[in-house]
């Protein structure tokens, strides 16, 4: 029995386990290590605290923007008075039911396709009725909603509508002229090239002016089209051309051996295509693609130059109020909020994509 | 594909598409609502609320042309246009009228091919300075630092002014609205230039409004007036006039709370005005209560101003110019005979 406690294991030295040892190697192992870490640590108590001191415990909450001006802190009453206008835009106030029921639907539907143990029939038609069900939301006009314009139509679901819309069109339009830019027809090679290099010639927002400016005076007199869908149709057009080059590497990426084992079994192009390339092709783009199609959705936020109140306009919108003038910080605080939730879960998932794909490898 | 076919249908129904080649006033009454042109954002002038609902000066304008056509100021349709899209969006007919702060000009006028009627907004750009610099004349700004929005006619107009009155200056160009205040209220510059009615909104939110004034000079002229398209002059007619009776019923003491007691009136002007005696809406294509629901429904342009822009209001602007011309300013109504 003495024997054994004489063989009582050693601890290692405490600077060397738990918390000080984990420091200790993580921190400041070295002296360049350890000045890095000082400095960062200065910084941290020099940003934070005031940052939280700023955002929670100075801030006014709920009140007008005169007492908002007395606050030492941030002024989230602009959010908290206006929010229902930065959201919604000009929906009639009582309505607002209804884009929001609409956006729930929107995401719920997102959240539900996430899954690909669910992409089967039954999906597409769950999307069919739910997009259905939106329009008719928003739309109104009968089952005794009252019709609400789409000129009506601002904040939040304008620009989901324009992301949503945009990238699910834009995506398929992009694969398609990337075939076609490597095509063997020299008429579809050359309009696929004239396209994508036109579009790409030119920034978004002199899209958006050409829909919005100069192609309604090429319209016979009295037609005019909506403003929402011309400004949807310029997104379209533009993140299409950047996605066909994305999937284009892709193309350029697979073995010429794939081709030719997809002839030997007889396969014809369509098929070849379907079964063989695009698969393979499109899961090595997934990357260059979310970010294209991250880029896209922040991009929806130009069509404020052309006066639609997406999310972005509608706040600065309240910021043009005399009463909430100068409130700028609090209110790009907040949207910047909104649109990272939207772009990290893009991000998000197309990992989470990424590696389900990859488990076959 | 499924999803894009399907919406672009949806969107197609959407999309308005009416072919006529009637006039203006049939075509707005055939489809039950005025599309008016505005503001996205001027304090005042026009801007949405916080539950979405426009309102301003030149939105109440806006009412009162629906008042005139259709005896009811919720038949209006707003839309929103940037500097750059409200000519356009009038000339391919997007729109029925302008109310958008928009400064009659020859070029506008001739080359634009549009029509504006009377002026509903006499601005002018003008300087904001902080009182410690005990400035009194802006002929005294002499080597001043003044701030700025690049790339407007607010720059070129200060420009000519310092130029012409052979007075040295040093401009601070800032792109944004909202950091060029900042910039002014932390002193980089010693003066502000703006319009006039957009210095009161400006002032009011500085840390302490009391500190600073706006200086008497006015160096441009800015007459904003509603725009209609040439060539209809039945359209340009009813707009114009519902403006002129804004001020005549100002001029004439009719307010929207006295309307209704103004019908007994004994006056014949009055009595013609609010269609009593009819005559003047038929003349117009209207109806002989038009010019009754404008002032029941909207109220005359004085009360129009105060409630926009008015010293209750923050942007807390004086009448001046826009003072009826017995009183001073410019503000008169061609005769209702």
């Amino acid at each position: 029995m003495e024997q054994a406690v004489q063989v009582k294991e050693l601890r290692p030295p405490i600077t060397h386990i738990g918390v000080i040892g984990w420091v200790k190697n993580n921190l400041f192992n070295g002296v360049f290590n350890s000045i890095l870490t000082i400095v960062t640590l200065f910084l941290l108590w020099k940003v934070v605290p005031p940052f939280f001191r700023w955002a929670l415990i100075d801030s006014a909450w709920h009140t007008t923007g005169q007492a908002c001006r007395q606050a030492a802190g941030a002024c989230w009453s602009i959010i908290s008075m206006n929010y229902r206008f930065i959201l919604f835009g000009f929906y009639p106030y009582e309505e607002q039911w209804r884009p929001l029921l609409a956006m729930l639907i929107l995401f719920g539907l997102l959240f539900y396709s996430r899954d690909r143990s669910h992409w089967k029939k039954p999906l597409a038609y769950a999307w069919i009725i739910g997009l259905f069900t939106m329009g008719l939301l928003m739309k109104g006009g009968i089952f005794g909603l009252s019709s609400v314009e789409s000129t009506q139509w601002g904040g939040l679901p304008l620009t989901l509508l324009l992301a949503v819309f945009g990238l699910t069109a834009a995506y398929p339009l992009g694969v398609i002229l990337a075939l076609g830019r490597r095509s063997q027809m020299h008429g579809v090679k050359a309009l696929c090239i004239l396209y994508i290099e036109l579009i790409r010639g030119v920034p978004l927002i002199s899209l958006l002016f050409m829909s919005s400016i100069i192609f309604p005076l090429f319209l016979p007199e009295g037609v005019t089209f909506n403003k929402i869908l011309r400004a949807q149709v310029a997104i379209i057009l533009f993140t299409s051309a950047y996605i066909a080059e994305v999937v284009r590497g892709g193309l350029q990426g697979m073995s010429r051996g794939q081709y030719e084992a997809a002839e030997s079994i007889g396969l014809n192009y369509y098929l070849t295509m379907r079964l063989v390339i695009l698969p393979q092709a499109l899961k090595i783009v997934i990357p260059p693609t979310v970010s294209q199609l991250i880029s896209a959705f922040k991009d929806t936020s130009l069509v404020v130059i052309i006066a639609l109140f997406d999310l972005l306009k509608t706040t600065q919108s309240v910021l043009s109020n005399p009463e909430w003038m100068g409130f700028s910080r609090e209110a790009y605080v907040f949207v910047a909020i909104l649109y990272f939730l939207g772009c990290f879960s893009m991000s998000n998932y197309s990992r989470k994509l990424e590696k389900e794909l990859s488990r076959g490898d | 594909m499924k999803v894009f076919k399907c919406f672009t249908m949806v969107l197609m129904l959407l999309a308005a598409g009416s072919m006529s080649v009637a006039g203006t006033l049939d075509e707005v009454r055939a489809r039950g609502v005025v599309v008016v042109g505005v503001n996205p954002g001027v304090a005042g002038f026009s801007m949405p609320d916080e539950k979405g609902v426009w309102k301003g000066l030149d939105v109440d304008t806006a009412k009162a042309i629906a008042a005139a056509v259709f005896g009811d100021v919720n038949k209006v349709k707003y839309v929103a246009l940037t500097a750059v899209q409200r000519l356009p969006a009038l000339q391919s007919k997007e729109i029925d009228v302008l109310c958008r702060n928009t400064t009659i000009t020859l070029t506008r006028e001739t080359v634009s091919g549009l029509n504006f009627v009377h002026v509903n907004y006499y601005d002018g750009q003008g300087f904001l300075i902080p009182k410690k610099l005990k400035v009194k004349s802006a002929k005294q700004l002499k080597g001043a630092t003044v701030c700025t929005l690049p790339g407007t006619t607010t720059e070129m107009n200060a420009a000519d002014y310092f130029r012409k009155n052979k007075i040295g200056w040093k401009p601070v160009v800032i792109e944004n609205p909202a950091e060029l205040n900042k910039a002014f209220f932390a002193g980089r510059c010693d003066v502000l230039t703006s319009d006039a009615s957009q210095l009161a909104a400006i002032r009011s939110i500085a840390p302490n409004p009391d500190d600073y004034t706006v200086l008497p000079e006015i160096i441009s002229k800015e007459p904003l007036a509603p725009v209609v398209r040439h060539g209809d002059d039945q359209w340009y007619d009813i707009v114009n006039w519902t403006v002129m009776a804004l001020i005549e019923a100002e001029e004439l003491g009719i307010t929207s709370a006295n309307v209704d007691e103004m019908l007994k009136s004994t006056d014949p002007q009055i009595q013609r005005f609010l269609g009593v005696t009819p005559g003047y809406g038929k003349a117009l294509g209207l109806d002989e209560k038009w010019a009754y629901n404008i002032i029941k429904q909207v109220g005359n342009y004085g009360e129009i101003f105060e409630r926009n822009v008015g010293p209750k209001t923050p942007l807390k602007l004086e009448r001046g110019l826009n003072d009826l011309w017995t009183r001073g300013g410019l503000m008169y109504s061609f005769p209702f005979r």
